[in-house]
């Protein structure tokens, strides 16, 4: 288990996100921040990128506010931004993958997603035939056998592929979902107007829209969280897969990386040419899904034996 | 300004006058619009699981009807052409007409859309200057700038002519004409870039075939005037608009073409599918056959060849063209046949299977069905209004009064 210890993160100091814009509204910063003060419900926010630290630092308090009011749990709400010198890649061992769902269920209780009406998971794991190989018109994602992996099976796990070029991105009329220099794709929740023109857009299915206001217990909220990332999200927005961005830019793993029974998941940093990923990518031949539509994934599937 | 406040008066005087039948049409819409109203709070409250729509099927009633209306918004506009090549006389009650029809429209389509997002308080965030519209990338940015634009236009150009009529006045053809001409390329764009949000989805190969601009437009000249003949009609009739039947049986005659061609760019679509047969027609035999037990669509795909075929028919042989029962059947049909292939048709095919092969069968709830006709509703009833002042500005019952001598006499 040397491997939970983490990803290595490379030499530098961090890049601090919220200084990135901070020149260009220096001078609205003052009146944001008292407004943010008075628990304005960020309704006259700036956008996300724009945001100078001290109104950041406002409205991650305002995050925690408002979990503590709904859920009666302190909480601790970060933004950690890119690391330099760090792109995320994914890899995914169809030979080694059963089926058995665990990264699924690791994913919402590390994700504060809705557990029901609407149950919302971000991992969808399809079953496959071997007979007809990847094959969307023969792929099943109900599948509830009593042990898996099923004879003449196979399973297919899909999520957000953290896309080099998101149709998502490109389709969303407020730019309220972006691409991170590390190549995740993040939402914020509160510039999201819920129009789903991302879900029409993604090809993966890997967007999911909150049909109502997420039923999350209290006992089950995950409280440390990432602006970008697991926090409570309202309804009527969409959400998806981060890679764990609370986890993987403090050097963890993805929750779904480690409860993996069967080391089907690899991680790591595309840039680090030591990294699991690469090793995966060296040693292995990975093929990206849905290639014909050039939205060339950070996320690589592959069969290792 | 007193001008102008005393036009909006009297503009109220006018809704708030009109016979038995008057008041049980608007009580009927106003009632219509309560159901909506009641529908939509409860959507509000519960959120978008008041419909059927789910991850699968993300987008569909809503926006199906968003998109039809649309097209009707353009294409009403857009008979200005003929209108203007025809040299028709009542060429600025038509402008006139399509004008109203096409800001009811767009009322129509904006109320459509709000009522699909998920967060309406924060529309603001895709506003210009307020908030961050993600330009040029986002199509539905382009959308709502469009239709915005179209919109506005609209209310100048008719406030513009019935405020002149209003005063006794002329227009000036020197601002009117080149406004009118305006409007003709940003209809044609408004329906345009509502296709290329369609179009664009590389994700929905039901929808990414650079056909569906062509046939959106094509529809909308099928829909769009079809509703237009009727009006004609009806304001022929009820408060004697000089429209000749020379002129309806023209724009029958051009409604002719647009079907047909709206015909064969199905044809050409169904051949590409079915001949390729490749995966991505797993989409279309939703459609028109359904896959395996899942056959929501079927009835309605049929149905609305069936219509659309039988209006083209009657549309195309003159007798038929010129009987105005059996024109007024084919423009019921026409609009029956695009309507479900514009709307239905096109959005829930697109995303059924879902990219990664789920088959989810949406079918409208009650919910949705009432907040649709609570729009609806809205539309008729601000047509209606409009309509209700325009007519009598037209025939000169409703003017300026003399301004009251001025208290210092000479």
């Amino acid at each position: 288990m040397s491997e939970s210890k983490g990803l290595k993160i490379l030499e530098g100091d961090p890049v601090d996100p919220l200084r990135r814009n901070f020149m260009r509204t220096a001078a609205a910063g003052a009146a944001l921040a008292a407004m943010s003060g008075c628990n304005m419900d960020d309704f006259f926010r700036k956008h996300f990128k724009e945001l100078s630290k001290t109104d950041l630092d406002a409205v991650l308090r305002n995050v925690e506010k408002s979990n503590l009011e709904r859920f009666g749990k302190a909480t601790t709400v970060g933004a950690t931004g890119p690391q330099p010198g760090v792109e995320f890649g994914y890899g995914l061992d169809l030979s080694r993958c059963v089926g058995c769902r665990r990264c699924v269920y690791a994913c919402v209780a590390e994700n504060n997603q809705s557990r029901q009406s609407p149950e919302i998971q971000w991992i969808r794991v399809l079953q496959m035939d071997k007979e007809h190989g990847v094959d969307l018109t023969h792929a099943e994602s109900y599948y509830e056998p009593e042990h898996v992996p099923e004879p003449g099976k196979f399973y297919f796990p899909v999520q957000c592929q953290q896309c080099t070029d998101p149709p998502c991105v490109k389709t969303c009329p407020t730019g309220a979902t972006w691409k991170e220099p590390d190549g995740i794709v993040v939402i914020d929740y509160d510039w999201c107007i819920g129009c789903r023109c991302c879900m029409s857009a993604c090809p993966y299915g890997a967007r999911h829209f909150n049909w109502a206001e997420p039923q999350l217990p209290a006992a089950e909220l995950n409280p440390n969280q990432h602006y970008l990332g697991n926090r409570p999200r309202p309804k009527g927005v969409v959400e998806k897969c981060t890679f764990c961005i609370q986890r993987t830019r403090k050097g963890l793993y993805p929750a779904c990386v480690e409860i993996c029974p069967v080391g089907a998941r690899k991680f790591g940093n595309l840039l680090d040419p030591e990294s699991e990923i690469r090793q995966v990518m060296d040693t292995k031949r990975v093929f990206i899904f849905k290639e014909e539509l050039s939205t060339h994934p950070h996320f690589y599937y592959f069969y290792a034996t | 300004m007193r001008g102008v406040f005393e036009f909006l008066k009297g503009c109220v005087r006018q809704i708030a006058h009109g016979d038995r039948a008057y008041w049980a049409w608007v009580s009927g819409l106003l009632l219509l619009v309560a159901v909506g109203l009641v529908a939509y709070s409860n959507q509000f409250r519960e959120g978008l699981i008041a419909t059927n729509m789910r991850d699968q099927v993300s987008w569909a009633f809503y926006v199906g009807n968003f998109t039809v209306l649309v097209g009707v918004a353009a294409a009403a506009v857009l008979l200005v052409i003929p209108a203007y090549v025809y040299q028709w006389k009542p060429i600025k009650e038509v402008v006139l007409l399509g004008e109203l029809l096409a800001i009811s429209a767009l009322a129509m389509c904006l109320l459509f859309i709000t009522v699909d997002i998920g967060r309406p308080e924060r529309m603001l965030h895709m506003v210009p200057f307020v908030g961050t519209p993600n330009w040029p990338a986002s199509l539905l940015a382009w959308d709502a700038l469009v239709l915005n634009i179209y919109l506005s236009l609209n209310v100048v150009l008719v406030s513009y002519i019935l405020f002149k009529a209003y005063r006794g006045q002329a227009t000036d053809n020197r601002i009117l004409v080149p406004l009118v001409l305006l409007s003709i390329p940003v209809a044609i764009s408004t329906h345009t870039v509502t296709a290329f949000l369609y179009n664009g989805m590389a994700a929905r190969p039901y929808w990414n075939a650079s056909i569906l601009a062509p046939r959106f437009i094509a529809s909308a000249f099928c829909s769009g005037p079809a509703v237009m003949l009727i009006l004609f009609q009806i304001l022929r009739r009820t408060v004697k608009l000089p429209i000749k039947d020379e002129a309806i049986s023209k724009i029958a005659e051009l409604m002719a073409y647009a079907m047909f061609l709206n015909l064969f760019l199905l044809g050409a679509e169904v051949f590409k599918e079915f001949y390729s047969a490749t995966e991505h027609t797993q989409y279309t035999r939703y459609y028109w056959f359904g896959l395996g037990e899942h056959r929501a669509l079927v009835p309605y795909a049929w149905a609305s060849l069936v219509c659309s075929v039988t209006a083209f028919i009657l549309f195309l042989v003159p007798a038929t063209r010129r009987n105005l029962v059996t024109l007024n059947l084919g423009c019921v049909l026409i609009w029956a046949g695009v309507y479900i292939e514009k709307g239905l048709g096109l959005v829930i095919p697109g995303m059924t299977p879902d990219t990664l092969g789920e088959i989810y069968e949406y079918r409208p709830t009650i919910n949705e069905w009432a907040i649709a006709a609570g729009i609806f509703s809205v539309g008729f009833l601000l047509f209606t209004f409009l309509v209700k002042i325009a007519v009598p500005i037209y025939y000169g019952t409703f003017r300026e009064t003399p301004a009251a001598p001025e208290p210092r006499s000479v």
